[in-house]
């Protein structure tokens, strides 16, 4: 990823339909690959779960579905990535190949570690989020096209309106998502504001 | 009308505006521990960055550690081998250090608290959902991502947007048996389980102010069950009274100003909102999940919901939830069959939530078939149990009483549901496959409610025991 162009004002990829609402973090990627030192490899175990049914044997799930391979913008709907603040998650999705999420809502720790990947979780409405979800599985070649810059989402002749938080939308579109190096820049003034604040000089017994 | 206590410790902690529009905010108090913190390291080595301030930052481990066997090496190598890179890490870059020596260690959001090291006025950043739990002494306290922990090492600051803040009064006196748990569990049921984006929560109201701190972090905890990113309590005398003495308070001339100042950033009664909500505390019962989301909780009297009578938006849902828990809509929860019953987590996982079991547990056996798990959630709240003989107490009514860690409430370790078993679980999340089992099924409730459960084999009101 370090020599890829940091911009995502537009991205352009096949769609993957994901219909569920609350789909939480523990279902994305499962507790247990939380205890790898490293991300890499997490994108084989995204949806690892899910997508098997109680005998162990591949079900349904849209990750399981051949028609959807090499999909990379995600079609979700309400709350999704909803539990804990694992950026195993984003993780697991970007490495899995999807580079923009497209969806009702998403919860808020979660679409904010999306964002420090330089991935987009950009809003539909809830009727939008389900009618390109419908034409997504109707056609799985279609292109779907999230354009930050121009605020829309297109698929075909249909075009949606989006929505995300607009620092959010900038960074993305400006690449300037990696927010290390803007925070490194002002230490100056973070030790001024660390200076005045009466507790960082408290006696304690420790 | 003036500022709330939010408002007020925001602005404190702003360093400026970034590019992006978002504020540049610090961290007063960083935790870390082993799951979400060596890619962080990892990040920071990369980019050949030092730890800014690194005794702002305190570490420990608590979700892969065993409850049973602490030798080391631990029996699984990957715990092992995160274990290993957290002690690396805190070494080499000087980070204070909650190891199992120390007599200090466990759950983060337990530990914390009790050693002082969480106080009104700061902000509180770690790599994990539940970091709100610390809103309880009147902090501001939120979950971060493993590149935010890199950003807090590295600058001892985040790029954030500035929350809204919403007011969530609960009045009047709860009934006898009921506590926060299940103020909490009903706030979720009321306001779902995204009410709350994009705000902070602050809790008030008469049924708040009668909360002991531990109560108020059961409390806090579960926000971002609801979708808050953070909830807090403003700091009254129960603040001030809890934290007087613990090793990281302040102490001499410096706990006068410290008083002086927190005082100053309580939320007065003319404080500002930009939302407000209410509910009534005198009519919450002990409160159960029956499905797969915190907000799937209603009252142990209570039947389960009818599909047909949820609102459009929640059916699907409730559809998925029957299908996964095979449970039959309208049916009465009370009753349900449970085969594991877990006391502990940061959720419940302190020394009046084992009291409180250990009340109920005592004289008591737990039922036939059930496997029964006592946790605490930290050395100190175990070595408080011990001295009060409660481990005897639940190790006489049938439970395991283990060593503290994070344990069942997400099986990192080698606690776990089997197959398709109904626990019936102190933690605070019930989702899917949560507690180590693709099929397992977790009801949520309060320690007392778990004991309860635990004897009777079944879901009953603790009340009636
Ligand atoms: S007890 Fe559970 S919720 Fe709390 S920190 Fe541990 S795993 Fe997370």
């Amino acid at each position: 990823m370090a020599n890829k162009d940091p911009k995502r004002g537009l991205i352009k990829g096949r769609g993957l339909p994901l219909r569920e609402n609350d789909v939480d973090t523990d279902r994305i990627i499962p507790a247990r690959y939380l205890k790898w030192v490293t991300f890499d490899g997490l994108g084989a175990h995204a949806f690892e779960d899910a997508r098997k049914d109680a005998k162990g044997q591949p079900n349904d799930h849209p990750f399981n579905d051949p028609r959807y391979k090499g999909a990379s913008v995600l079609i979700v709907n309400r709350n999704f990535g909803c539990g804990s603040s694992r950026e195993h998650a984003p993780q697991a999705l970007s490495r899995a190949g999807i580079e923009a999420l497209v969806g009702e809502s998403f919860a808020e720790i979660f679409s904010g570690n999306c964002v420090t990947l330089g991935l987009p979780a950009a809003r539909v409405s809830a009727a939008d989020a389900a009618e390109l979800q419908d034409l997504v599985a109707a056609n799985p070649s279609l292109v779907v096209e999230v354009d930050l810059e121009g605020r829309e989402v297109r698929a075909g002749a249909k075009k949606y309106a989006l929505t995300m938080p607009e620092a959010q939308r900038q960074a993305l579109v400006a690449g300037t998502w990696d927010s290390t190096g803007s925070l490194l820049s002002n230490e100056a003034k973070i030790r001024k504001i660390a200076s005045s604040l009466p507790y960082m000089a408290w006696k304690t017994a420790g | 009308m003036s500022k709330n206590l939010f408002d007020k410790v925001w602005d404190a902690h702003r360093v400026g505006s970034l590019p992006t529009g978002q504020d540049q905010l610090f961290i007063g108090l960083h935790l870390i521990h082993e799951v979400t913190s060596p890619q962080a390291f990892g990040m920071l080595e990369e980019r050949g960055l030092k730890v800014l301030y690194p005794g702002r930052s305190f570490a420990t481990c608590d979700h892969i550690v065993p409850t049973e066997s602490r030798a080391r090496p631990f029996a699984d190598p990957e715990a092992e081998a995160m274990m290993a890179e957290l002690e690396k890490n805190v070494k080499k870059h000087g980070i204070a250090f909650f190891d199992f020596a120390s007599g200090r260690q466990g759950v983060l959001h337990v530990v914390g608290p009790e050693l002082g090291l969480t106080q009104p006025g700061m902000t509180i950043a770690c790599g994990d959902s539940h970091t709100a739990t610390h809103g309880a002494v009147g902090a501001i306290a939120f979950g971060i991502g493993t590149t935010q922990v890199c950003d807090v090492l590295a600058t001892q600051t985040l790029a954030m947007d500035r929350p809204k803040v919403r007011k969530i009064e609960v009045s009047g006196k709860l009934g006898k048996g009921v506590g926060a748990k299940d103020i909490i569990l009903a706030i979720m049921a009321r306001f779902g389980v995204e009410g709350g984006l994009g705000y902070a929560y602050e809790y008030t109201g008469e049924a708040i102010r009668a909360l002991s701190m531990e109560g108020r972090m059961t409390l806090c905890n579960m926000s971002i069950e609801g979708g808050a990113r953070s909830g807090y309590v403003s700091p009254d005398q129960t603040t001030y009274d809890y934290l007087k003495g613990r090793p990281y308070a302040p102490t001499g001339a410096d706990w006068d100003r410290a008083l002086v100042w927190w005082k100053s950033l309580a939320s007065a009664p003319d404080a500002s909102f930009d939302d407000e909500k209410s509910i009534d505390g005198s009519a919450i019962e002990p409160m159960v999940t029956w499905g797969i989301n915190p907000g799937h909780a209603i009252g142990v009297g209570q039947r389960m919901p009818k599909i047909a009578d949820l609102p459009p938006a929640e059916r699907d849902v409730a559809r998925k939830a029957y299908d996964y828990m095979q449970f039959a809509e309208g049916a009465p929860i009370a009753g349900t069959k449970i085969n594991v019953a877990f006391v502990g987590s940061c959720t419940n996982g302190r020394i009046s939530d084992l009291r409180d079991a250990a009340a109920l547990a005592k004289g008591r056996k737990v039922a036939k078939g059930v496997r029964a798990l006592v946790v605490p959630g930290s050395m100190q709240v175990d070595a408080q149990a011990r001295a009060e003989g409660l481990d005897k107490v639940f190790a006489e009514a049938g439970f395991e009483y283990r060593n503290p860690g994070c344990s069942m409430c997400l099986a990192m370790n080698p606690d776990k549901l089997r197959g398709d078993e109904v626990s019936a679980s102190s933690s605070n999340r019930n989702f899917i496959g949560r507690q180590g089992s693709p099929r397992g099924r977790t009801l949520l409730m309060s320690p007392a409610m778990v004991v309860a459960a635990a004897v009777a084999g079944e879901v009953v009101d603790s009340r009636s025991l």
